[in-house]
């Protein structure tokens, strides 16, 4: 938690933090450089074992992603639900809950704006869209009840749980889309939503709402954290649980209202996939979006500036990998090597999170 | 609904069980050290693709399975620099290796997609030599089928009854009893990682060189996670992740059973009761406070300092 | 069994720790100590809660290193570095806290610390070695089963095998009595006088005289780190002992003493028939009745692990009464939250502020508004105001003649600042009942002194003040009453004017009374 409380300048009021805070910035932008300098020199070497240019790779995957406007706006489409699921996962970690069930919120959420956009399909958007938004919060929130709650009153660690209901959230979406959503052309998806529910795109890019949603989310978050009275007790909660309960904080009342707000982010972030990226909803639409949210915010250590720049450099990665498979005949999946390498060499730097300390479902959870 | 459609999905049912045994065995193994994989899915992948390009290449089976199981056994200690040597954060060291797998079994099966190989050849069971041949047909397993309950006790064996495995279970309920004992947890994390590998790879192995004798991307379908899952169901034990393999090819064998009889009931809800029995008994155990988990599953060890 | 041809001869101890000395940073814990041990001998180390017993055998188990000193095994040097040293050694210890794994059966716990082990476990002949050991000690544990579903008693009976299986002849026992009950304790009285019949060497630690008289052959008591005596069973009785641990009679100054109370008053606190369910080796409180009247200080003596931190934890609502009922300010707040009992007007000084009070890596700014965050609250929670905070503490700060940085995070305070913090923040704000569970320790004379100045000017305020304490000074020199903790029940309620150190000492150590 030092990190997250360093980065997070907290009410130190006149003390000189600024130039700190900016030293402590610019070594960590230096750091992270060289680990994806050497995550690279490693991707390299497996692209030359398969008879690439690693170099031509990488100055196309560069210039097909920063090198135009249309490359950049997929940079942000990429980057918008790894923001959004990261923080997901981001704010239950304050409170050292680890909230592994992003992916089945994000179904869940989704499943729930669905039902919304094809039921209410003549409503304004006015309208629409904000009841989807709340449908798929409350279909995440629903989903992350049940943990926090099992949690909060010591019976179940969350890790399992929500790892558990990770698997089941996909197959009632399955159910749904197959059973009674299903277009008639496909049987595994619905049809394309009425424009009004689809989010609104900008600059006839694919980048839509959801993006704008995911920074003043984070945003609020940083500032939730930083001044108001519920991110110093959630602060003192994850800081020192026991101390925080003898001062007299509601510790478990907490706990599961975290874990649902957690919920309901991923649930806005896969309310923002179907109504946004998709239009429509896909039978296993998300292929590991939860999980990647899970890595991003650990990587940062859930701290919101940190969360964006790790989306960005993961969605660059991302995108750019479409390019390997178009011009260079690998098949897509190959891009998550060198997401991995990147991932490798920063998880394999001593870490101080607090999250590591805790078991990852060893640990008795005490109320 | 005929005898033989029934027959028909109990072997079926079979031949899916086996490769999540062999992997749910492995993790049992390597969350008995004290270490949960949640990259299990990335592990198969590499090992069903490396098992199969062999096999490919070789013309022989045998050596794919081997390959494979090596395979598996690899990227187990990949986990292990992370999570045990360097420390890492186990979930995330995880999910990181599964995104790894992902893209290695991509990179690795890209030229034998759409292959033909030579499948693990089929024994018949003995004994049923007198069955008409449609029938004898279905009761005609691999080695690696014959194999997966005698691999299920010797887990069973390795795990209580040998100075190994009693070492391997202190490791993962208290890293400084453990050493305290004059073990090294370390090396002994390490020495389960690799052996879960293996097993996972053999249960990958048999999923791409014997069941479906073909290689696709992301073909094991979140068998990783149900492996996960199903060490939990099982209590940690390989004797009752039997059951809990049983269970969950039980429940594939019954939609087909149920689509077949044309019976409606969507086989996604049945997908999940496995899951949520499994959600039922942790919270049942939670309620007693009987925690069956190993202690320091998911901790560091970080020696005395 | 120990190897009868290795025995020395009778005149050389076994184990002779020679002016061992040991500080940690602010404490000399050990003060060139010597003790000796000879085969065949239960020799107990007696003496309070920090009179250095425990890192003395923690020097001779490995677990610390002396700072001087020397440890002879039989009269020559042996340098014991660590705990694997020291059972090369043949020594072997039994913690307070349990080594064992819970999950594993009995007789995997013992085989893991078997020299001689081979790779194919032979289950019948661990069996048949512990059950062989347990029948000649009378220490019957089933070896099959789990050790989770052991009662404290039979796990030590299991920490004890797994000591002779794995060759020990020196065993330290920590405080073995203190999670046992009675009828247990005289089990393993009857297993240690077996055990030195057999040329075994025992080191007791305790600080229950009683016990000491029944089962050791000889006794060190041990005070402030220094050997107060060392004396042999037969010269030993129950008030040479007191005197030894306790020092001379305390009598503190009674000033300022409250005055006769008006019984009209209805009190702060009531306790009726409290109890709580016991998980683990804590102890559980029985039947306490207690009533805390406004403008007095309640001394709660005992020696820890007799239940005061658990009379403080359910005044404070953190453990909840399994019977009994608890009234505060005269409302029932038997179930009522750790929350709602703090805004009623009740503070909490503990006695280890950085696990429990403070969070370590926030600033002691934020630090001190976490107890009254609904207080410090504006517009609707969406901010805190700090000046407000600030402003508060500084007055505080002023009134205690406290001082200590606002902005550091709190785990770069010492021990002292933070309890100095901790007590600033707990009694800023004229509370109406506090619970101080020893608040002095880790201050230095000047600011114990100002803690217990800000005590007796609450108390003098109208305050009720619940003080728990091991220092027997402390409580004479503050209480208006005094209420001595044993096992979980109170066994004596006093005008600290009317006993003396030596009463309240004997009670503590649940020696008889004779007098009162």
């Amino acid at each position: 938690m030092s990190r997250t409380n360093a980065i997070i300048p907290s009410l130190t009021q006149g003390k000189p933090r600024l130039a700190a805070f900016g030293q402590r910035f610019l070594n960590g932008v230096i750091r992270y450089t060289l680990m994806i300098l050497l995550a690279l020199l490693l991707f390299g070497a497996i692209l030359l074992i398969s008879g690439r240019n690693p170099l031509h790779s990488y100055r196309d995957m560069l210039t097909s992603t920063l090198g135009s406007a249309y490359g950049f706006s997929e940079v942000l489409v990429a980057m918008t639900p790894m923001l959004i699921t990261a923080l997901a996962v981001a704010l239950p970690s304050r409170l050292i809950l680890i909230n592994v069930g992003v992916e089945g919120q994000l179904y869940m959420g989704a499943c729930f704006a669905t039902w919304g956009a094809l039921t209410f399909r003549d409503w304004p958007a006015w309208c629409l869209l904000p009841l989807m938004v709340l449908l798929g919060m409350a279909g995440g929130a629903l989903w992350a009840f049940m943990p926090g709650y099992l949690r909060a009153r010591g019976i179940v660690n969350e890790t399992i749980t929500t790892l558990l209901l990770n698997s089941v959230a996909p197959k009632v979406v399955s159910f749904f889309i197959f059973g009674f959503w299903h277009s008639p052309m496909d049987t595994d998806k619905t049809a394309s939503f009425v424009p009004a529910a689809r989010l609104p795109t900008f600059f006839g890019t694919r980048v839509d709402l959801s993006l704008a949603i995911a920074l003043v989310l984070l945003a609020l978050f940083w500032w939730v954290m930083k001044s108001t009275r519920w991110g110093l007790e959630m602060r003192a909660i994850g800081g020192n649980p026991q101390a925080a309960r003898r001062n007299g904080l509601p510790v478990s009342t907490y706990l599961v209202v975290v874990m649902c707000i957690g919920g309901a982010i991923a649930g806005l972030a896969g309310m923002a996939q179907v109504s946004g990226y998709y239009g429509l909803l896909l039978n296993n639409f998300s292929r590991g979006t939860g999980y990647m949210g899970f890595l991003i915010s650990w990587l940062s250590f859930g701290d919101p500036l940190g969360i964006l720049l790790t989306s960005f450099v993961v969605a660059v990665i991302f995108t750019g990998g479409n390019l390997l498979q178009l011009t260079q005949g690998l098949p897509f999946a190959v891009i998550n090597i060198l997401l991995a390498f990147t991932l490798f060499v920063v998880l394999a730097r001593p870490t101080q999170a607090v999250i590591a300390l805790k078991g990852a479902y060893g640990s008795e959870p005490k109320p | 609904m005929t005898l033989l459609s029934v027959l028909g999905v109990i072997s079926s049912a079979i031949f899916s069980g086996t490769s999540l045994l062999y992997t749910t065995l492995g993790e049992v193994i390597t969350e008995r050290s004290g270490i949960v994989n949640l990259g299990l899915e990335g592990v198969l992948l590499v090992s069903a693709s490396t098992g199969f390009a062999v096999a490919s290449l070789t013309g022989n089976p045998y050596l794919g399975v081997l390959a494979a199981a090596l395979a598996g056994g690899l990227m187990n200690l990949i986990l292990g620099y992370l999570v045990v040597t360097r420390r890492g954060n186990q979930l995330a060291s995880g999910l990181a290796l599964m995104f790894f797998g992902f893209g290695l079994s991509a990179l690795i099966g890209k030229p034998y997609v759409g292959a033909k190989i030579k499948g693990l050849p089929r024994i018949l069971l003995p004994g049923l030599q007198e069955l008409p041949r449609l029938y004898a047909s279905l009761f005609r397993f691999d080695l690696l089928i014959y194999l997966v309950i005698p691999a299920a006790v010797l887990v069973w064996w390795l795990l209580f009854r040998t100075r190994w495995g009693l070492g391997l279970r202190a490791v993962g309920e208290s890293a400084d009893t453990a050493f305290a004992s004059g073990r090294n947890p370390w090396l002994i994390r390490y020495q389960a990682l690799f052996v879960g590998g293996l097993l996972a790879g053999l249960g990958a192995a048999h999923l791409s060189i014997a069941y479906a004798m073909n290689w696709t991307e992301y073909m094991t379908a979140g068998r990783g996670f149900i492996a996960v899952a199903l060490v939990i169901f099982s209590k940690w034990h390989p004797l009752r992740a039997i059951v809990g393999a049983l269970l969950f090819s039980a429940a594939v064998a019954f939609q087909l059973l149920l689509q077949s009889s044309g019976i409606k009931v969507s086989p996604f809800l049945l997908d999940t009761i496995p899951y949520l029995l499994t959600l039922l008994v942790l919270i049942i155990w939670g309620g007693t406070r009987k925690h069956a988990a190993p202690a320091s599953l998911g901790r560091v060890y970080h020696g005395t300092e | 069994m120990p190897d009868q041809s290795h025995q020395g001869s009778a005149q050389t101890p076994f184990i002779a720790m020679r002016e061992i000395t040991k500080t940690f940073p602010g404490v000399v814990a050990n003060d060139q100590i010597n003790f000796d041990v000879y085969r065949s001998e239960i020799h107990a180390l007696l003496g309070e809660n920090g009179a250095g017993k425990s890192t003395l055998v923690k020097i001779l188990y490995g677990y610390y290193r002396a700072d001087a000193g020397r440890i002879l095994l039989d009269g020559k040097p042996v340098s014991i570095r660590s705990p694997q040293d020291a059972r090369r050694a043949n020594i072997g210890m039994v913690f307070q806290e349990f080594t064992l794994i819970p999950a594993l059966s009995v007789a995997e716990n013992i085989a893991l610390f078997l020299p001689e082990l081979p790779a194919v476990l032979n289950r019948r002949e661990i069996h048949r070695q512990i059950q062989a050991l347990s029948e000649r000690y009378e220490l019957h544990v089933d070896p099959q089963v789990m050790v989770a579903g052991l009662s404290v008693g039979e796990r030590q009976k299991v920490e004890i095998l797994k000591l002779l299986l794995s060759n020990a002849r020196i065993l330290i026992l920590d405080e073995p009595t203190r999670v046992l009950a009675p009828h247990e304790v005289v089990a393993l009285f009857r297993v240690l006088d077996h055990l030195r019949q057999d040329g075994y060497a025992i080191i007791l630690i305790t600080h229950k005289v009683k016990e000491v008289l029944q089962c050791a052959d000889r006794i060190t008591v041990l005070r402030a780190g220094r050997v107060a005596g060392s004396l042999p069973r037969a010269e030993a009785d129950e008030g040479k002992l007191v005197t030894l641990m306790f020092g001379r009679e305390l009598v503190g100054p009674k000033a300022g003493r409250q005055k006769a109370r008006d019984e009209a008053v209805p009190p702060l606190l009531e306790l009726r028939g409290v109890e709580t369910r016991a998980e683990g080796a804590e102890t559980s409180l029985k039947g306490i009745d207690l009533r805390v009247y406004p403008g007095e200080i309640v001394g709660v003596a005992g020696v820890s692990g007799n239940g005061q931190r658990e009379l403080g934890d359910i005044v404070l609502g953190m453990i909840r009464c399994a019977r009994g009922k608890k009234l505060l300010f005269g409302e029932d707040l038997t179930h009522a939250s750790i929350g709602t009992v703090r805004r009623r007007g009740v503070a909490f000084v503990p006695e280890d502020p950085l696990t429990m009070a403070a969070v370590p890596f926030m600033t002691v700014l934020e630090n001190m508004a976490l107890t009254r965050t609904w207080h410090y609250a504006r517009s609707g929670g969406f901010r805190v105001d700090w000046q407000a905070i600030r402003s508060d503490v500084q007055d505080a700060m002023g009134r205690f003649g406290f001082s200590f940085p606002l902005y550091a995070p709190a785990r770069a305070l010492s021990g002292g600042n933070l309890q100095r913090m901790t007590i600033v923040r707990e009694l800023a704000h004229g509370p109406r009942l506090i619970i101080a569970s020893y608040p002095t320790r880790g201050l230095d004379v000047q600011s114990a002194i100002a803690a217990r100045q800000a005590l007796i000017q609450a108390r003098d305020d109208g305050a009720g003040v619940l003080l728990i304490s091991e220092d027997l000074e402390e409580l004479f020199a503050l209480s208006d009453r005094l209420i001595v903790l044993y096992g979980g029940r109170i066994v004596g309620t006093f005008r600290p004017e009317e006993t003396d150190a030596y009463t309240v000492g004997h009670l503590m150590t649940g020696a008889e009374v004779q007098h009162v």
